[in-house]
């Protein structure tokens, strides 16, 4: 989130669409709801009515997977309407810059942009950059009106995105699209405040990032970035998915979003100048030139002190991607499928049902040597041995279980979907043996590292070389009882020696206060410089419990602590025009005094952007400006429609590009029979999507043992409209099939209007949805929805599409 | 002591059944083996070990869909007939705050108060005897939330002085449904639609019925009772047993007898 929950109250308008918030993120609705009786309007945009459509002033259906035709849509219509902030986008954005006129668009290229190389299916960026002047910095032009101005192509490019068309792809009726389109555009007015809550629904389609690029292009169009009640609001689907993706939970980054060093990158030296955005704009913060500083930290922290400035405080100890690497899900168990991964961890999941393509997954689970899964109870993952179908007898996998302590019973930090890092106590002590997450990382790191020195290894420094200081260590030089304060406070970091910054004297073994005070040269060491403040000279500050509100606007900013540096709202810059006076006078995130900033922590201190000294707003991007043309993206700079890997219509509407042309493709070029797809077949003639349920939690490992829940969705359903039952003869609450091309799963029928049939591009389309969270362990409750979708993923997160595939629904034979 | 009541805002109310569970864990319910039949509303109506549950009624009316979701539960009327009709003295009781609870070990599982509420409420467990929401007395008298109230994530179920609770309803410009109807319930609605819509009588009443019982007979007292346990006897002495009914669907409203 940029901006957090209880900051939800200060909306006006709020558009929930590829999220189900009521049912998956209940507790949003209290601050929701209380936007709501101030006058808010909550818009739910579903390919289903859900709990969430219930609540909201307005509903409005989509065909699953169509969400940037349905938003393409409504940039055509905000600039046609001119609802767009001018001088927001003067001096937050990229929207003046001035593009290299040899840049060319879909609607020239047949739904491609310039610089297209179909066999790498990959695409030469050359062409998308910015025309540059003599010093290097982009060209602009402050009217926006120059056609190679980035305002003028993106109203170039929706301009193809009219009502007629949209709702034709979409399945939208045109009413609700310009009823949707009137009341959000509305929040282009000063004052007045949108905000939009997203997830997986968004996420997970091979054009995920760029269903959010465009609701992103949509807040700075509107000015909805920085200020209260705005924001683009990612819903993490976990109590602490947050603070797993901050720590590196993904395989392309380290703590603190710092990149994975690639195998080419031999030294530190060279890790930081391939890794180090510049820029030539004295305006501009750059605040990624930070990079060496936050990488010698880490690595202070991750290894042995001894190591010193010559032996690059360690760096080669880093694990490295091969270049070209992607070692996402999906190609980790494609890997695995292929018999290249001898042993796993399964640590806290559940991949036999979590999985895209599960029926893949289970497979792959069967080449493995070994495999350890670590949950609270057994599950499919555990026991794939014995699964459905599976002949246990022609299995070598050996499997461990360790039982883990659930978080009533361990101590240590979650940080929640607005970045804030909240500390949680110990309620009850664990049952039987299971134990902490940490103390069973503690006996391996001592088993694993003795191993090391009796028997020697390949690269034992990795192991053995960690430090590894997490509390009073015993007479066998080992740590009992590993304290989690000591892990909170490496995380934060420490100084290594004494030193003099910002001219405070430091000792050694004095706690950081803040990611400011982090140097490069061997003397600070920090876990995670993005969550360096967190535990400091004051304490431990996700501790705090303060109800203190002076904002005003609800930023509680001493209760727990949030990244970065407790700043509540993120680009709060861009919530102030040019003399540093709030736009919304109502709800003033920060403003300039006339000698400092008052309010929230503001996005770096420098003056407002009318005095000599500034820096441009955007301090994390090399331009200092938001970017509406985002040259990043592997499929283009602005979004652009393309149909799901699974489709019920056999050509994109808009161009003769069917589906993204950067996606990985696994089945076309891995010749994988498991990874096969139907798109426009008869034999699955029917969009299906998945979801979760407010009753059980993500695989349901958790809540399918416990009866209370499992009492209130007892088993798996497949919901469908009551024009699809009629068709296939289903009568409500009957069992049925439903068939993908990659597999079969059982479910009871629930034939609602909750579900209505699609108009697409003149012929009626079906939609059917049903949830993920069942799985074979629980008896009589069916298995997960993952066992239909596909092996294919977004072309830059490689995310699975698992919001929009192909499936048919039968009576059960 | 002032009268306590529940107001529950069908409005805010989101369908996440925090409710059903909370009362479960207070109440150390267990669960009851469910199969979906076709629903979100599981199980389909209360049950010995449910004593709240969410309807979820989907409506279609001028073109607009609906999903109205509504907390059922004992509505603690101000004049119950399950107190009216119950021969037990003591198996159902009114609190101070006016809750109404009951006493599983007075309870003589006659099935009287099932006939006696207009709001098919009470269940009775495997050794037939009474079990429904009781407000969470126990808490109450600690002064605590009830366990539905304390865990409802949106402020749709309140708890509190009725008369607050009613002078706040009338601020939010809903219907205010339970204020007035049998001397006032105990557990109020704040509907968006008219009651039917929810399943609800507009004008809920006793079973004249029960008047008779609890003006005529009742006043003799736990002897008429008896009497009539030995009118019944007398009868099976000179007549025999009850043979059962071919066909019961006489019994389809007998509460949680057909969910046991």
């Amino acid at each position: 989130m940029t901006n957090h929950w209880i900051d939800i109250r200060n909306s006006d308008i709020i558009l929930i669409m590829g999220s189900n918030a009521a049912e998956n993120h209940p507790i949003s609705f209290r601050y929701i709801l209380e936007a709501r009786e101030k006058g808010a309007k909550l818009i739910s945009v579903d390919p289903r009515f859900t709990r969430t459509s219930a609540s909201a002033d307005l509903y409005a259906p989509l065909r699953s997977g169509t969400d940037i035709a349905f938003l393409g849509g409504m940039i055509n219509y905000i600039i046609e309407n001119k609802l767009y902030q001018s001088e927001y986008l003067l001096l937050n954005t990229n929207a003046t810059f001035l593009v290299k006129p040899d840049f060319k668009m879909p609607g020239e290229l047949d739904g491609l942009f310039s610089g297209y190389d179909a066999k790498k299916r990959r695409y030469d960026k050359s062409s998308w950059g910015f025309q540059r002047d003599s010093r290097g910095v982009p060209k602009s032009d402050p009217s926006m009106s120059d056609p190679n101005s980035v305002l003028q192509l993106l109203k170039k490019q929706f301009s193809r995105y009219d009502l007629q068309t949209v709702s034709s792809i979409t399945g939208t009726p045109q009413e609700k699209l310009t009823e949707v389109y009137k009341i959000y555009g509305s929040s282009g007015q000063a004052g007045r405040a949108a905000t939009i809550m997203y997830a997986m629904g968004w996420t997970q389609h091979t054009v995920g990032t760029q269903n959010i690029r465009t609701m992103a292009i949509i807040q700075l169009l509107l000015g909805n970035i920085g200020i209260a009640g705005g924001g683009v609001n990612a819903l993490r689907g976990e109590s602490n998915v947050q603070g797993s993706t901050d720590h590196c939970l993904l395989f392309h980054i380290l703590p603190g979003y710092l990149p994975t060093p690639k195998s080419s990158w031999n030294d530190l030296a060279t890790y930081i100048k391939k890794s180090t955005p510049t820029t030539n704009d004295p305006e501009s913060a750059n605040w990624w030139s930070n990079r060496n500083k936050y990488i010698v930290s880490l690595l202070r922290a991750h290894f042995d002190s001894n190591l010193t400035a010559a032996e690059d405080f360690g760096y080669e100890l880093l694990p490295k991607l091969d270049d070209g690497q992607n070692a996402s899900w999906l190609m980790l168990f494609d890997r695995m499928f292929r018999g290249d991964i001898r042993g796993f961890f399964a640590w806290g999941q559940n991949p036999a049902c979590s999985g895209s393509n599960a029926n893949k997954v289970r497979d792959a689970l069967a080449k493995l040597d070994w495999l350890v899964s670590v949950n609270l109870f057994d599950n499919e993952t555990a026991s794939f041995w014995k699964g459905p179908g599976v002949d246990s007898a022609s299995i070598d996998t050996e499997v461990f279980f360790l039982p883990a302590a659930v978080s009533f019973e361990k101590e240590g930090s979650i940080t929640n979907s607005g970045r804030w890092a909240q500390w949680r106590y110990q309620a009850v002590a664990p049952l039987g043996n299971s134990r902490h997450d940490s103390a069973m990382m503690n006996e391996l790191y001592y088993r694993v590292a003795e191993l090391y020195r009796q028997e020697g290894g390949a690269f034992p420094d990795p192991i053995t070389r960690l430090s590894w200081d997490y509390g009073f260590k015993g007479i066998d030089g080992k740590i009992q009882h590993l304290d989690i304060h000591a892990v909170a406070k490496e995380i934060n970091g420490y100084f290594l020696a004494d030193k003099v910054v910002k001219g405070k004297q430091f000792k050694k073994g004095d706690l950081v206060p803040s990611f400011a005070f982090l140097q490069a040269d061997g003397s600070t060491s920090s876990g995670n410089w993005l969550y360096c403040q967190s535990y400091n000279g004051s304490g431990n500050n996700m501790a705090r419990r303060s109800l203190k509100d002076p904002s005003g606007i609800g930023l509680y900013p001493e209760w727990s602590w949030c990244w970065p540096v407790n700043r509540r709202i993120l680009y709060n810059r861009a919530s102030v025009d040019a003399t540093g006076t709030p736009l919304d006078k109502r709800r003033p995130v920060i403003w300039w005094t006339g000698t400092k900033w008052k309010g929230d922590v503001p996005d770096g201190g420098w003056k407002p952007l009318d005095q000599a000294g500034t820096k441009k707003p955007f301090i994390m991007l090399p331009d200092g400006v938001a970017s509406i043309f985002g040259a990043k993206m592997k499929e283009g700079p602005f979004p652009e429609h393309y149909e799901p890997l699974e489709s019920p219509i056999a050509k994109n509407p808009l161009s003769g590009t069917r589906v993204n042309p950067a996606i990985k493709r696994f089945y076309e070029d891995g010749k994988l029979p498991v990874d096969i797809f139907y798109t426009d077949d008869k034999r699955f003639p029917f969009v299906a999507t998945t979801y979760r349920v407010t009753e059980h939690w993500q695989t349901g490992v958790m809540s399918r043992n416990t009866p209370w829940l499992l009492e209130m969705q007892p088993q798996s359903f497949v919901e469908l409209s009551p024009e699809l039952a009629g068709e296939l003869s289903i009568k409500n609450g009957e069992w049925v099939e439903i068939a993908s091309g990659r597999g079969k799963v059982d479910a009871v029928a629930i034939v609602t209007k909750r579900f209505q049939p699609f108009k697409v591009q003149g012929k009626t389309v079906h939609q059917v949805g049903l949830p993920w969270c069942y799985g074979w362990t629980t008896p009589n409750v069916g298995d997960s929805a993952n066992l239909l979708t596909p092996t294919i993923g977004d072309a830059n997160t490689m995310i699975p599409e698992t919001k929009a595939f192909m499936v048919n629904v039968k009576k059960r034979g | 002591m002032a009268r306590k009541a529940f107001m529950i805002d069908s409005s805010r109310c989101t369908a996440c059944r925090s409710c059903q569970v909370a009362c479960k864990q207070w109440n150390k319910l267990p669960a009851d083996a469910a199969i979906n039949w076709g629903s979100y509303e599981n199980p389909p109506s209360l049950t010995a070990h449910l004593y709240n549950k969410i309807e979820f009624i989907e409506k279609e009316q001028d073109g607009k869909f609906k999903w109205l979701f509504l907390n059922q539960r004992c509505l603690h009327c101000g004049e119950a007939g399950c107190l009216k009709v119950c021969p037990s003295t003591g198996a159902l009781f009114r609190t101070e705050e006016g809750l109404i609870g009951f006493n599983k070990d007075k309870c003589i599982s006659c099935k009287y108060c099932v006939n006696g509420c207009p709001f098919d409420v009470p269940r009775y467990d495997a050794q037939g005897k009474i079990t429904k929401c009781h407000g969470c007395i126990d808490r109450v008298a600690a002064g605590l939330q009830p366990a539905c109230v304390k865990a409802c994530p949106t402020g749709s179920l309140k708890f509190g002085d009725r008369d607050k609770l009613i002078s706040e309803a009338e601020l939010t410009g809903l219907k205010l449904y339970g204020d007035k109807a049998l001397s006032g319930l105990g557990a109020m609605y704040l509907l968006e639609e008219k009651p039917q819509e929810y399943r609800l009588a507009e004008n809920p009443n006793i079973p004249q019925s029960i008047f008779l019982w609890k003006d005529v007979i009742k006043p003799l007292g736990i002897l008429g009772f008896w009497g009539a346990i030995g009118a019944v006897m007398l009868h099976y002495v000179t007549v025999g047993p009850k043979r059962p009914d071919e066909d019961d669907s006489s019994n389809q409203n007998q509460g949680g007898e057909k969910h046991e």
